[in-house]
Formats: C-alpha cells, structure tokens, sequence
C-alpha cells in the first residue's frame, strides 16, 4: 500500500511539472463551455439585409419600420439597385435582399393584393430558413393588423410549450456534450499515452522488476486522472449552474454516480488502447481517430443523432458518450430518476467490463 | 592577426562561467587547446562537462567569460564557428528512420558540400566502415557501436578544423571502443583537432593532453604523463577518484 | 538553397518511410467526407411526433395528416394523455407534441376560435426552434384552407392580402451538404496540417536530432522552410482529394474557380503551419505539443463559423473569430464553391491572410532558437 502511494506520487509529480498542459487540461472544459455558452449560437442576430422599396409610399414605410426595429436584423444602406444583389452576396455583405413591387398600397388597397420579393443568400440552408421565416412573420403580423380592421373567423390559435429549455439557450445541449468528450478526453487519451511513454522509454520495464504487482503500476498511472476528471466535472457543473443558469433537477447524487461510472468506463478504455499502441504517436493517433472524432460526431453531441442515416444510427450506439450524454440530460435538464437512466447504466456498466476484460487478456500478454 | 605562437591554438578559453538561477554549471574555466591535439575532457556526471562544450559549439549562450573557436568569437561569430566543426552528441542523434545513405546524403548536403564531393566522400566513407553491402539499411536497424561509428564518421565528413565528442563511447562494447579510438586517431593524424569529453579513465590514457572538471571547475589540466607525475599516483583512475572525492555536487 | 533542397529530401524521406502516416494522410480525408457530411446534419426532417387528439373529429385527423405528410414530421404514436406523451419525450422516443384539445372542431365552427398546443423538447435550442416555425407553417396553412372551405369566395378576396415569394440563391435545393462540405474540406486541410507540423520540430527535439542541425551552418529561415514545404504540400494533396471525393460523391464543384481555391489555400497553409511550427517550437514533449494543438484547433473550429454562423455570436466573440484564420478560409471556400466569387471579392480575406502568413512565421523564425 505505501509503494502504491509513493507511486501514485510519481505520478503527481510528472504531471504538475508540465505546467502547460495541465493548464490545458483544466482550462480546456472552461474555454468550451464560455464559447458555447455565449459565443457559439444559431440564433439569429444582427443578419445584415438590404431592402428595395420601388413604392416608397406608406404602407411600405410601416412594413420597412417594422423590421428595422426588429433586432434580428441591420439595414445596409450601401446598396442602391437591385442590380447590386449578387455582388453584395458574392462579398458576403448581405444575407437577405427584400424588394417591394411598384404601387405597393395602391394594389393592396384597390386589388387587394401586393408583393413583395424575399431573396435568401441560401449558403447556409438553416440561417436562410430561419431568416425567411422571421421576415414572413413580421409581414404576417402586419397583415393581421389590417385584417383586424374587419375581424377575420375561422382563427386556429396555436401555444408553444418549450419544455426543459424554455429559453431555447444553446448551453443546454452542449454542456452535456461537453462533459462526455472532456471526461474521454483526459481519462481514455492521457492515461493510454501516459502508460505507453512509460513503455516507450523503457521505465516500464524498471517499474515490473520492482516488488510492485503490475496492476498497481498500471492504478497508479490511471488514479492522477482520475482526480483531475473529477476537479473537471466540478468547474463544469459549478459553471454551468452558476453562469450558464442551467438548472441540475434530478438528483446530484445520481448524477454523481452516473458520472464515476463513465470515468471509469473511458479509463477502462484508456488501459485498453495502451494494450494496443506500441509509441505515443501511436496512442495519439489511435485516441484522436478512434475516440475524439466518433465522439464529436456520433454521440449526440455536435448533431442530432435522430438525423443521421440508419448505419450511423447503429454504430453510435457503441459509443460510451452516447449514453453518457442521454444520462446527463436526463437527470440535470429532465429531472429524471434512477429507473429512468437504468438501462443507460447498464449499458456502461458492460461496456466497462468489456473493456477491463480484453485489456487483463492483452496485459498478460504484453508485459 | 595572430603571432606564430598563437597560430596553433584552435580553442581559447578564459574565466568561461555558465550559470542557471543560483546554479553555477561551469564556473571560470580556462584552457587552451592546440592544433591536431587530441583533448580529453574529463569528469564526473554533472561535473559541467556537456554544459562547457555546449557553449564551445554555439548552442549555449554563457554568462560570462571569453572564448574563441576556430579563430572565431562564441559571442558574435557562433555561425562562423559552426562552419568549421563537426559534433557529435551524447544522445545518438542520426535519424533513426532513414538509411545510412540517406543521412550521409543529408549531412553532406546541410553542410553545403557538391554533389561530387558527396558522392566521392560517402565511397570513402562506406568503404572505410565496411557499409556498402548495409547502405540502404535503416539506422535504427544497425547495432550501437555501428551507429556511433556513424555519426562519428558524419560529424567530420565536412572536413572541420575541430570536432567534439560528447561522451562517444558510453554504452558500447570494449572491442568496438577500440575501433572508435582508431577512428580519432585517424583524423587526428588528418589534422582535425578532436575535443572529447569521457569518463572511462582509460581512455584519458588515449588523449595528448586532459583536463579534469569537478564541480564545474578544472582541478588539473596536462598529459596523462605528466598528471601522473605531479600527483605521484601511476593511474589516472585514482587521480579522478583523489580529485572527485571532493566534489560537492552527487548526481 | 542548396542546403534547403537538403533538408526537403529528408523530410519527403522520413514521411514517406512512416507507413501509417501515409495511409493517415490519404484515408482520413476520404473516410470523413464519406461519412461527416451525413453525420453533420443539421437538415430538419423525420422530427418524431406523439400526438394526443382529445377530439377525434374530422379536422382532427386532417390537421395531423398535414403534418405526417411532409417529410419534416414523423409520427410516433397517439397518446390518451399528455402525460403519457409526456414520457415519450422523456424517453426521447419524440421531440415535439401535438396536443388537440377537447371540442377543437367545434370551437372553430362554432366559436370563431379554437387552441392547440405543441410541447417542443427544448434541449437543443435550434431544432426545437425549426420545428416550432415548421408547425407554425402547417397550421397556419390549414387554417387557411378551413377559411376558403368556409368563407365565401368573395369575401376572401375582399381582405387585402401580402404575397411574398422567396427564392433561395446559390443553394436553390436548400441542399445543407453544399453549405457542410466546403468548410470540412477546411476542417481536413486544417487538422492534418496542424497537427503534422505540430508534433515535427518537437519529435526532433526529443529524438535529439536538433542538436545536430543546431550545430551545422544551417540557417534558422532555410530550417523553418524546410519544415513548412513538405506540410504545406501535403497540405494541398489533402484539399485535392477532398475536392475530388465531394465532386464524385455529391457533385459538389466549385461555381468559382478552382484557380482562386487553391490560391487561398497555398496562402492559408503558409498562415496555418507558420503557427505550427511557432507552437512546436515553444513545446517540450510531442504529448505536449498535441495537446496545445488541439486546444488550439478546438477554439479554432469553434469560432470558425463551421457550424454556427459568425454573426450570431456576440460582438466579442465575432471580435475574437477575425483573429482565427480559420473562419476567413471557411468563408472564402463557401464564398468560391457556392457563389462563385473571385479574387475581386474576396480581396479583404486575402489581404488578411497573406497578413497571417508573414506574422505566424515571423514568430516561429524568431521562436526557434539555435542557441539557448
């Protein structure tokens, strides 16, 4: 027990010393979760539109001010002529060109029908989907008023109910997210380079002839990140809840243990992959390819998995963070309990198993 | 320029000090070394040794102190001083994934020689090491002693007027050690003026002249010779061991 | 130059013998745009719907049938309660609700006005938000039908009515893998070449090889070039086939030419590797040096626009994306790809870039010391 110590105080030591990246890794999860909480959303802000009005008359004046008061949107007043249009989303200037027909009000009001000209600078399909939309509705009001005036039968009221987000704040996804990667990140990536560097520089060899039973070697690599994790899940949560304002409605407890659960399992896979990689660029790669890009991409985490083409669909399922993150939002943002995340623990529970039990097959034989 | 009594000193060192923070690697050392000598460098692990030739070669800036290298300053001409010597450093350092060729090829090249005096120097330089039927095998496959013959054979191919070997010979097999000697002694007698730093005693035995480092000082400098005559002990081992025993620093 | 042509052959050398890197270089290109493009779909469709239909009158079904029948909306199932629809969201067997309250149909004969209500799950913000204005959309158009069903023709036309048409350019499909492509094509380039001459001056450096050329005449901008033109090239082999896999797999060309892609690559690598060699230069071990690679590329691809629009962000944050080279490549490669726009347009992204460029390498010259 005290050789363990004495180890896992090696340990310690190797990584406090390299002050850079344990700067890295416990500034990491605070950098990502500021940019996605504040600086990375898809809600439309200040979209740069151009508007034509070819009427200049005064229904076309109150439609104009309408959206010029919306704060989704900035007139540019550099454009002039309808002419211009393409060059200005050739350089990128303008999202969206509005263009009112001649004799606006006097068609509206004498043949009860006007139009106006909606021109999307369809790049990103999303943005302009949702920039046509704000537009239509604005113009939809405005109608309405008009109808107002002679009150219109026959209305469908419809209520939204925007549950577990109310706010639609892009943190809510992504701090689960960032949570699933981060935690692999640290605990699969640097326990697997750092018990292959071991190997590489032949220590390894120096700590196996010592009285010390290879397993606790292999502990005493896995326990520093294990504690680093934990600090991480900390200034996450601590984060989230009090600059990010996400609410942990289920019980902490739960998520406590949903999260030692995943540690674990992503150290497990850690040990694994250094089973597997002979040299640190080895394990690198192996961590990057194999871990980071399924887990940004087929784990929920970056895109919707219901999105994705069936094939996706099955092999996402091997993915720990998959279920990791299903359990994180069920507890923090649905308030779920135990029986509700069970199957989801189980799940991990295997994979972790799983993972031990090739990497105690692959340990014999290696070392 | 120089008086004929200087002409022949290729390395002039006065009060060179080297400090870290409050750590002094090398404190005030002075020496001369002349043309074509072969001059051991000697001392304990940590005694500065690798620090001092650092400097020498223009890879380390030093606190404080004069030195010049091949006729130039370390201070204001570390390019010049590059041009005209060769190094050979502790850690093995050819590429491990190319063949010997190919490093021949690359150290040829780097140090601007023609594509003729490449081709002729490395047909020397195969023939010489028995490497032709090997030429196209990686480094990495080729035994320690064979890859210090190597690098050692690189570090001189440019023809310098000085190389320095940093411990050359740790690790490899007394036979080989031999055979890497033949290699100094061949250059030497070529005129190359070789700096080396060791710690097997015998091979102090190997040098025209040695210095001895303890603590980042030189506690003797002469011919093995005459050291042995000053201190009236007939091994330079016991002179190391009379003179390291003192040191204050243990690895 | 001569010892420069030196120093390329054995770098050309060395990554060619490394196997593995080879294969790295040439399959992960090809795998990420075979599969990326589906994976990074943020195109709405087949959103799951429960519905809770208290009414099961004839409006009833014909309003979920609106809803079934476009591809944007699935349905999952009927529910006798909202509570048990409720479950199915916490399951997330759906993401979005329908409920029709008793009397609907009755109401909106008889009362003029009727309620539905529609519970979105709400966790991400922009689904939820998408599928919202897509309801919006259906009701409003059933709702109108139901007025023309109703209403005498006449008195519809007697209400002033706004039509406005859209017309959605450069992407008329609305196609979201011409907007995702173009800026992986800028994610490989980027991850490939950044972290290739990332980890390279520092594996020197462990290996102990630097010593050697420290001590050779070699000079400190022939030794940063010779580290820069092996990547840089390999760099451009990487957007090759990156623009011939979209070609062949989604017909993705560019409207603009290919002339004025590569032209802002060969610039943007000389930016990008400048910055990874000035990072390896500073590092100590190559763990290290991966690991401020990819904190650096992290932030990099965040605040690069790949996914979520630059003018969405706060002042700051757009403040912070003029500084990453990555956001004006991802822009100008959608700009040339999908608008066709040419060096004229796209002046100021080159003006900033060969900016990047000459300060990046400056700061890695300068950083890399042949002396201590």
């Amino acid at each position: 027990m005290k050789q363990l110590i004495s180890f896992i105080q090696k340990e310690f030591y190797h990584i406090l010393r390299d002050k850079r990246s344990l700067l890295i890794l416990l500034g990491l999860p605070i950098v990502q979760l500021l940019l996605f909480g504040f600086a990375i959303t898809t809600e439309v802000r200040n979209a740069k539109i151009v508007i034509f009005d070819n009427s200049k008359d005064l229904v076309t004046q109150q439609i104009i001010s309408k959206i010029q008061h919306n704060k989704y949107f900035i007139l540019d007043k550099t454009i002039n002529h309808p002419n211009q249009i393409e060059d200005a989303f050739k350089e990128g200037k303008i999202r969206l060109a509005i263009i009112f027909q001649n004799n606006f009000q006097n068609d509206l009001l004498h043949n009860n029908k006007a139009q106006i000209q909606i021109i999307a600078d369809a790049t990103d399909p999303n943005q302009a989907t949702t920039l046509i939309n704000y537009i239509s509705s604005i113009i939809n009001d405005f109608q309405q008023d008009l109808y107002n005036q002679n009150k219109i039968p026959y209305t469908i009221k419809t209520e939204f109910r925007m549950l577990y987000n109310p706010q639609l704040k892009g943190a809510y996804s992504s701090v689960p997210g960032v949570m699933g990667m981060i935690l692999l990140l640290i605990s699969a990536m640097m326990t697997s380079i750092s018990i292959v560097r071991e190997r590489e520089t032949g220590t390894m060899e120096v700590l196996l002839v010592s009285p010390m039973k290879p397993w606790f070697v292999v502990l005493s690599k896995v326990i520093p990140y294990f504690v680093i994790s934990i600090i991480n899940v900390i200034t996450i949560l601590l984060l989230s809840v009090f600059v990010l304002g996400m609410p942990i409605k289920g019980s902490i407890l739960l998520l406590a243990f949903s999260t030692l659960l995943y540690i674990f399992c992503a150290l497990s896979l850690g040990v694994l992959i250094s089973t597997i990689a002979d040299t640190q660029q080895a394990a690198m790669i192996i961590s990057i390819i194999g871990l980071m890009l399924p887990v940004v991409m087929l784990s929920g985490y970056a895109f919707p998995i219901a999105n994705m083409p069936e094939l996706l669909q099955i092999i996402s399922n091997v993915v720990p963070a998959k279920w990791y993150i299903i359990i994180v939002k069920s507890i923090m943002l649905k308030g779920l309990g135990f029986s509700d995340v069970f199957d989801e623990l189980i799940i991990l529970t295997f994979m972790t198993l799983v993972f031990l039990l090739i990497s105690i097959k692959r340990f014999k034989v290696r070392l | 320029m120089t008086t004929p009594a200087e002409k022949d000193i290729v390395i002039k060192v006065e009060n060179l000090t080297k400090r870290f923070g409050d750590f002094t690697a090398v404190n005030q050392i002075s020496f001369e070394v002349n043309k074509g000598e072969i001059f051991g460098f000697l001392g304990a692990n940590g005694a500065g040794k690798t620090t001092a030739m650092k400097m020498l070669i223009g890879i380390l800036n030093p606190t404080s102190g004069k030195a010049n290298v091949a006729g130039f300053d370390i201070y204001n001409q570390p390019e010049q001083i590059k041009r005209n010597i060769g190094y050979m450093s502790q850690k093995f350092s050819l590429y491990e994934d190319l063949t010997i060729a190919e490093n021949i090829n690359f150290f040829g090249g780097i140090y601007g020689l023609n594509d003729d005096e490449i081709k002729f120097k490395s047909e020397e330089l195969l023939t010489k090491l028995n490497f032709h039927a090997i030429k196209n095998n990686l480094v990495s496959s080729l035994p320690l002693g064979w890859k210090q013959k190597l690098a050692f054979s690189l570090a001189i191919f440019h023809s310098p007027k000085i190389v320095f070997l940093d411990e050359p010979t740790s690790g490899v097999d007394p036979i080989t050690r031999r055979q890497f000697w033949d290699l100094i002694y061949e250059a030497s007698h070529n005129g190359i003026t070789v700096f080396v730093t060791t710690h097997y005693m015998d091979e102090a035995e190997y040098c025209n002249r040695i210095s001895i480092m303890v603590d980042g000082e030189i506690k003797a400098l002469d011919s093995p010779k005459e050291l042995k005559n000053n201190f009236q002990i007939d091994s330079i081992d016991d002179i190391f061991y009379l003179l390291a025993r003192k040191a204050k620093r243990i690895e | 130059m001569r010892q420069l042509k030196f120093l390329l052959i054995k770098e050309f050398q060395q990554i060619l013998r490394n196997k593995l890197l080879v294969r790295l270089i040439i399959a992960v290109p090809i795998v990420q745009l075979v599969i990326l493009p589906f994976a990074a779909n943020y195109e709405i469709q087949n959103i799951k719907l429960s519905v809770v239909d208290n009414d099961h009158s004839e409006y009833s079904r014909k309003l979920i049938n609106k809803f079934t029948s476009t591809n944007y909306f699935l349905l999952n199932g009927y529910f006798y309660s909202y509570k048990e629809a409720i479950h199915q969201l916490e399951k997330d067997n759906a993401e979005l609700i329908i409920e029709i309250p008793k009397n609907f149909e009755k109401d909106l004969i008889r009362e003029n006005e009727t309620k539905i209500f529609i519970t979105a799950n709400a966790i991400n913000g922009q689904t939820a938000g998408l599928s919202v204005s897509y309801s919006n959309s259906i009701i409003r158009d059933f709702n109108n039908d139901i007025r023309i069903e109703w209403l005498q023709p006449a008195r519809i036309n007697s209400l002033p009515t706004i039509e406005v048409t859209s017309s959605n350019w450069f992407n008329p499909k609305m196609n979201y893998k011409y907007f995702i492509v173009p800026g992986l094509m800028v994610l490989l380039v980027t991850l490939v070449g950044f972290l290739l001459t990332t980890i390279n001056i520092v594996k020197e450096k462990e290996d102990g090889t630097i010593e050697q050329l420290n001590v050779s005449p070699l000079k400190k901008y022939q030794f940063i070039l010779g580290k820069l033109i092996p990547f840089w090239i390999i760099g451009l082999v990487v957007l090759t086939i990156a623009q011939i896999v979209s070609f062949v797999l989604y017909g993705i060309y560019p409207v603009g030419s290919y002339l004025t892609i590569y032209l802002f690559a060969a610039i943007y690598l000389v930016a990008l590797l400048g910055f990874g060699l000035f990072v390896s230069t500073l590092a100590e071990t190559q763990q290290q040096a991966m690991f401020i690679a990819y904190f650096f590329m992290m932030i990099f691809i965040l605040l690069g626009g790949l996914f979520a629009p630059i003018e969405n962000m706060p002042n700051w944050a757009q403040f912070l994306t003029r500084l990453n080279p990555v956001s004006y490549f991802i822009e100008a490669i959608r700009m040339i790809i999908l608008k066709g726009s040419g060096i004229k347009e796209l002046a100021t992204h080159f003006g900033i870039i060969i900016l990047f460029a000459i300060i990046f390498n400056t700061l890695a010259v300068y950083s890399y010391h042949k002396t201590n």
